[in-house]
């Protein structure tokens, strides 16, 4: 039991690692990214290639004076930046980051880097805890004691939920082929077949749409951008408790990419990973996955700097008009493409 | 050790116990609205003690059933309280008493 | 261990409900609701539910009390004035019923001796999802018609006649 336990601790704290070191390497890649998308070099100046420029800014934020605005709603107020970094970091338990259900490490089988492998219920843990980030903002909003706070954090709330739904159906489509919630189900599914991208492309554009909408990137950013209603819910926040709610935005992100690699886009297989197994298998397989969560992280960033910002009431009308018909329609497809045997 | 079936339903007995003071001795709208909720979380808990004890899963799809029954209602009611609260400008239950007697 | 945890998660279950009955300001009585359901979710999954575990905080925590929690928000829920009732009867009756349930409840568990358990039977999702497609159906119809009602009936009770 007590091998079993440290297998599980070293899991988690490789993987939370990982998490962690991806958030310098995120600000880095979206300040060069963005930086060449508009024709101009980026920062460069602080190490080779501007490589130390996160950790520099890392370090600003922790000495920026910690102002707590003299009106706010003091318990709330420390709460929200927790309640986000909680979601934010709880979330990445179910999602099988290599293979590995043949390894055994000190006679414990690995069961896949996973942390929790024998989680019956997968990705309802997921979607039930991202449904929680909702309450890190609309306490922000509420505790500052700003109307445009408020207002920033229930429209960001509103537009959070609102795009829950046709996730959540896009999601159910690929669990209806795959005929389970758990994400290591589905991902050696898509490694006999076709990866879900094909067969479920609709699904796959509107869990992509929604996962925009749920990060709060642009073009769906419109509740917290810098120009837009004083930025939003953590306008009264600096310094630590700022940078609290800034790395959450960069784990949800992640996570995000990471789901949708797990789901549409194969997980951490590769083509001919059939014919190896054991511990090659493992570092292959996580340097596959790896690869594929920087390329749908790459595209954030394209997007964020190539497309405008919706407004607001067009991004509700997407949601709920567009977006909840499609995924429903891509169910149905779904349903009658497994009762039919096509899937 | 397992834990015995009285324990979980003493624990039910005790929140739905909780709940129903809740709504009796509020005035707020809403806190009675949470009340009824914790008497429903209750209502499941024993449901799923029992189901547990039976040995299948009827239980459990009662508490789906609940669940789902507790939302709609929730909605409902939080809408009527909205729909009060811009009449009369207060969800002071006792204010409702045109129709009384 | 699964004694030490259920232990835990009851007590602080009633003392958050006792909080979120008790306390004057609404946002502080929907968050101590909040742990109140996680305990309940730890509870379902000590009790071998793991899809009612996971759908208690979907369903509860994550959209049930957020619509509370925009509720008190929207209508900047005063704190009701001394939130005592008006009529002597309704207090007396407040605090004597729940103690009448829980004498009740008490006499009754104390007095009875149980068959042994069954088997436990898991509840995975697709154990459930067997069930309300089978036996079932015909409930699970009807809550997806009272579903769109409430939903219907929610909006038209809060559209602003214009």
């Amino acid at each position: 039991m007590w091998a079993e336990l440290a297998v599980t601790a070293a899991k988690l704290l490789l993987i939370a690692v990982g998490l962690l070191t991806a958030i310098p390497v995120m600000v880095w890649v979206e300040r060069r990214g963005a930086a060449f998308i508009q024709d101009r070099l980026g920062p460069n100046r602080v190490g080779p290639l501007g490589l130390v420029q996160p950790i520099v800014d890392a370090v600003k934020l922790f000495f920026k004076e910690d102002v707590t605005p003299a009106a706010v709603t003091k318990g709330l107020y420390f709460l929200a930046p927790m309640v986000a970094m909680f979601v934010a970091l709880a979330t990445f338990i179910v999602i099988p980051f290599g293979a590995g259900a043949d390894v055994t490490v000190f006679g414990v089988p690995l069961k896949g880097l996973q942390v929790a492998p024998d989680l019956e219920i997968g990705v309802l843990y997921l979607l039930a805890l991202g449904s929680l980030s909702v309450y890190g903002m609309v306490l922000a909003g509420w505790s500052s004691n700003n109307k445009y706070s408020l207002l920033g954090a229930l429209r960001s709330s509103a537009q959070l939920i609102s795009y829950e739904l046709p996730m959540t159906v896009a999601v159910l489509g690929v669990l209806l082929a795959a005929g389970s919630l758990r994400l290591d189900v589905v991902v050696s599914q898509q490694g006999d077949r076709l990866w879900n991208v094909v067969p479920q492309f609709v699904g796959f554009i509107v869990f992509t749409v929604a996962a925009f909408a749920e990060t709060n990137r642009l073009p769906f950013d419109l509740a917290e951008a810098e120009t837009e209603l004083v930025a939003g819910y953590h306008v009264e926040y600096s310094s630590m408790k700022f940078a609290a709610f800034f790395m959450s935005e960069y784990m949800n992100m992640v996570t995000v990419s990471a789901l949708l690699v797990t789901l549409y886009l194969g997980g951490w297989t590769f083509p001919g990973h059939r014919a190896l197994s054991g511990w090659p298998l493992l570092l292959l397989s996580v340097v596959a996955m790896l690869v594929k969560i920087a390329l749908v992280l790459w595209t954030f960033v394209w997007v964020r700097w190539s497309l405008p910002r919706f407004r607001y009431d067009q991004l509700m009308r997407l949601g709920w008009k567009a977006l909840l018909p499609l995924a429903a329609l891509n169910l149905v497809w779904v349903s009658v493409g497994v009762a039919k045997g096509w899937l | 050790m397992t834990v015995p079936l009285t324990h979980y339903l003493a624990l039910a007995s005790v929140l739905f116990a909780v709940g129903a003071a809740g709504v009796l001795l509020r005035r707020n709208g809403i806190s009675i609205l949470l009340g009824v909720e914790i008497m429903l979380n209750a209502v499941n808990v024993a449901l799923v003690a029992f189901a547990r004890q039976h040995g299948n899963l009827d239980g459990q799809v009662l508490v789906f059933f609940v669940m789902a029954v507790a939302a709609a209602e929730v909605a409902v009611g939080l809408a009527l309280l909205v729909a009060i609260f811009r009449r009369h400008q207060s969800i002071d239950v006792d204010r409702l008493n045109v129709m009384r007697w | 261990m699964e004694m030490i945890v259920f232990y835990a998660a009851a007590v602080l279950a009633v003392i958050s409900a006792g909080v979120a009955v008790a306390h004057r300001n609404p946002v502080v009585n929907v968050l101590s609701l909040i742990v109140t359901f996680f305990c309940v979710a730890v509870t379902f999954a000590l009790l071998g539910a793991s899809f009612l575990a996971g759908a208690q905080i979907l369903v509860y925590a994550g959209a049930i009390l957020v619509l509370f929690l925009f509720v008190v928000m929207l209508l900047n829920a005063p704190t009701v004035e001394g939130d005592a009732n008006e009529r002597p009867v309704q207090r007396v009756g407040g605090v004597l019923l729940p103690l009448a349930l829980l004498a009740g409840a008490a006499a009754v568990l104390l007095a009875v001796t149980l068959a042994p358990a069954a088997a436990p039977v898991e509840g995975t999702p697709h154990a459930l999802g067997r069930l309300l497609v089978g036996p079932q159906l015909f409930a699970f119809e009807l809550v997806s018609v009272l579903l769109l009602a409430a939903l219907v009936g929610a909006m038209i009770l809060v559209k602003r006649k214009s």
